[in-house]
């Protein structure tokens, strides 16, 4: 059964004893192991801390991805959406056909974004693991960025702000970077209606 | 191939304070701010490259794009599992198996779902091809860059044949739709392996014409010899994978990192390596990786073992079309997995693969449903294009041009 994932390495839990002798206990919130890849919940404020740790001693020395999810009705019935009609979308109207209730966010707080290390060329037994960090956060936070220690976050967190509304303090350069700079939310959000799409550039001017 | 010499890597240092853009740091009034792009056919695709000249010298450039977002993530959201694999290929449109391959391969990670033998070959092997696809496309395209046109139409007649073997599996050249959850959509036709085994001497022919005709050439080795080098701990910094790090002396490759994923670990792949670090580095590893696709292609098609193609869980598989006419039970499962589709349990998992252009990986949030709750790709493109400016400072207008052909970007991958 091929369930350890080879692309991962084995779970790297001695890099979490180690955050934990180096930080204090509270700063893994919670380890989640899921088919072989190691997930660690860890603090908003900690975040940088961390993967400066993760970078320096451990030897995690490739950003992999930084991903932000919208966890808003996890696993819940949702049977209302966010829609719009002929003349356009609307952010705030909620649609449901009697039954549905605007879903409460299901995770510790609604968003959480993951970052994915790597270990590339300071591998020494053969072994390039992977380690996940998770943040929590709710709509009014914001996380520290990353390009400090990754310098290649720099498009993902773009990306992330862009599409998912998360704030990265001291981004140099945080703006839209896929959708069109006037454009008016974050398409992501699982609140973000679908349908009732203006048709762009129509305009009469 | 690789020399031995220990190399002196140029200091490179990430760009204050933005790592992805250069800002002029003179007010010379006579800079010209100019657009490369969007269209712009050597950007190879609708990227925008605003670039700041000091007379030819670059000393300002910053990348736009999201010109072909098309929400591919938000789409997915909405569809079942195996609905949103056509999706998939459309990003990374030159090596489409692979995006195809990566995505089951989430999907069956998260399933905990095992795939049998004869599958993973069949996987590697149009892995394979769709990376020399890839390749070929990018080494024609790259030399007209450079001002040589002969070599696109070489490398597109032998593309050609490369698309007629996704064509007799599937029925399309591109975009074939052929991977599935749990397996591949069909056996391999009759007399495939006859063509294929056909296709290897001439490919092999190719690739020594084309070596032919660019090794040597004073031009060529004038325009790309010493030009956009990349040192391997910039290269860390900045995220790069797969060809473009490999070309800086890295030999790190998913395929055979760990051991490898699917059949690479019984395949026991070298990742090849070039030392340069330059524009010529990252063209001839190219050239390598299709000779070593090649040698792959054949050891596959030696040692491909029979059995079944896909999975026999009929939770998640299609049954046999004959059985729907004879077996109540498969009708109703083939109306449940149509309509429904299949749950996937919930969880993260993020699986990544070695596409033509570094990693590729899929980060699969799964909610318990037959949808996902969040795909994100992370595609090689929108990392490594972060890079050109940093590789950019300094260099005439026309080696730009070079830098971003040798780095590959293909820009339905960049935005999605």
């Amino acid at each position: 059964m091929q369930v350890n994932s080879p692309t991962w390495g084995e779970p790297d839990n001695g890099a979490g004893d180690r955050l934990e002798a180096e930080f204090g206990a509270g700063v893994i919130i919670r380890r989640v192991e899921h088919r072989g890849e190691l997930t660690l919940d860890i603090p908003v404020d900690r975040l940088l801390d961390v993967c400066r740790f993760l970078r320096d001693h451990e030897g995690y020395d490739l950003l992999s991805d930084v991903t932000a999810v919208d966890y808003l009705g996890y696993q819940g019935e949702v049977a209302g959406y966010w829609g719009g009609g002929s003349d356009g979308r609307d952010i705030n109207h909620y649609s449901h056909s009697g039954k549905g209730a605007v879903p409460e966010a299901a995770g510790p707080k609604r968003f959480a974004v993951s970052t994915t290390l790597c270990k590339v060329m300071t591998v020494t037994d053969g072994n390039h693991r992977r380690l996940r960090v998770r943040v929590w956060l709710d709509e009014d936070e914001s996380i520290s960025t990353l390009i400090s220690v990754y310098p290649s976050a720099d498009f993902h967190e773009r990306e992330a702000f862009d599409l998912m509304g998360i704030t990265f303090e001291g981004h140099p350069n945080l703006r839209r970077i896929l959708m069109p700079d006037d454009w008016g939310g974050h398409p992501q959000r699982k609140d973000y209606p679908i349908g009732g799409e203006p048709v762009q550039f129509s305009d009469e001017v | 191939m690789a020399t031995t010499e220990p190399r002196i890597w140029p200091k490179q240092k990430v760009l204050q304070p933005t790592p992805s853009e250069l800002y002029p740091s003179s007010d010379n009034p006579d800079l010209l701010e100019i657009n490369l792009g969007p269209n712009h056919p050597s950007t190879h695709g609708v990227l925008r490259v605003v670039t700041t000249l000091d007379g030819e010298i670059v000393v300002g450039l910053k990348c736009e794009v999201g010109y072909v977002h098309t929400g591919i993530e938000k789409n997915i959201e909405q569809k079942t599992y195996w609905k949103a694999i056509p999706y998939v290929p459309r990003m990374d449109y030159l090596s489409f198996f692979s995006g195809e391959t990566a995505f089951c391969m989430a999907t069956e990670k998260a399933l905990e779902l095992e795939v049998p033998r004869r599958a993973e070959w069949i996987r590697v092997l149009f892995q394979e091809l769709a990376r020399l696809h890839s390749h070929l496309v990018f080494l024609g395209t790259g030399s007209v860059d450079l001002g040589g046109i002969a070599l696109l139409f070489y490398c597109f007649r032998a593309r050609d044949e490369v698309l007629d073997l996704f064509e007799m599996v599937c029925g399309a050249r591109m975009h074939p739709r052929y991977c599935q959850v749990g397996g591949v959509a069909e056996d391999l036709p009759k007399g495939f392996e006859a063509i294929c085994r056909k296709f290897i001497p001439f490919m092999r022919n190719q690739l020594d014409q084309y070596d032919e005709l660019i090794a040597a050439n004073p031009i060529w080795l004038g325009r790309t010899k010493g030009v956009g080098v990349l040192s391997p701990e910039f290269a860390m910094q900045m995220g790069l994978t797969g060809p473009n790090l490999r070309a800086s002396g890295v030999p790190y490759d998913l395929r055979s990192a760990n051991g490898g994923y699917g059949a690479y670990r019984e395949l026991d792949y070298t990742p090849v390596v070039e030392q340069g670090g330059d524009v010529h580095a990252r063209f001839r590893i190219r050239i390598e990786e299709m000779r070593a696709s090649v040698d792959l292609i054949e050891k596959v098609l030696d040692g491909m073992p029979g059995g079944p193609i896909i999975a026999d869980d009929r939770k998640v598989v299609l049954p046999p079309r004959h059985e729907l006419h004879t077996s109540m039970e498969s009708l109703i499962h083939h109306f449940k997995l149509v309509t429904e589709g299949f749950t996937v349990p919930a969880g993260e998992v993020y699986a990544p693969i070695e596409s033509a252009r570094g990693e590729f990986g899929f980060h699969l949030i799964a909610d318990g449903g037959p949808k996902p709750w969040r795909v994100r790709l992370r595609s090689p493109s929108l990392v490594l294009l972060q890079s050109l400016a940093a590789l950019c400072e300094g260099v005439y207008l026309a080696d730009l041009i070079a830098i971003l052909a040798s780095i590959d970007p293909v820009l339905g991958d960049v935005d999605r």
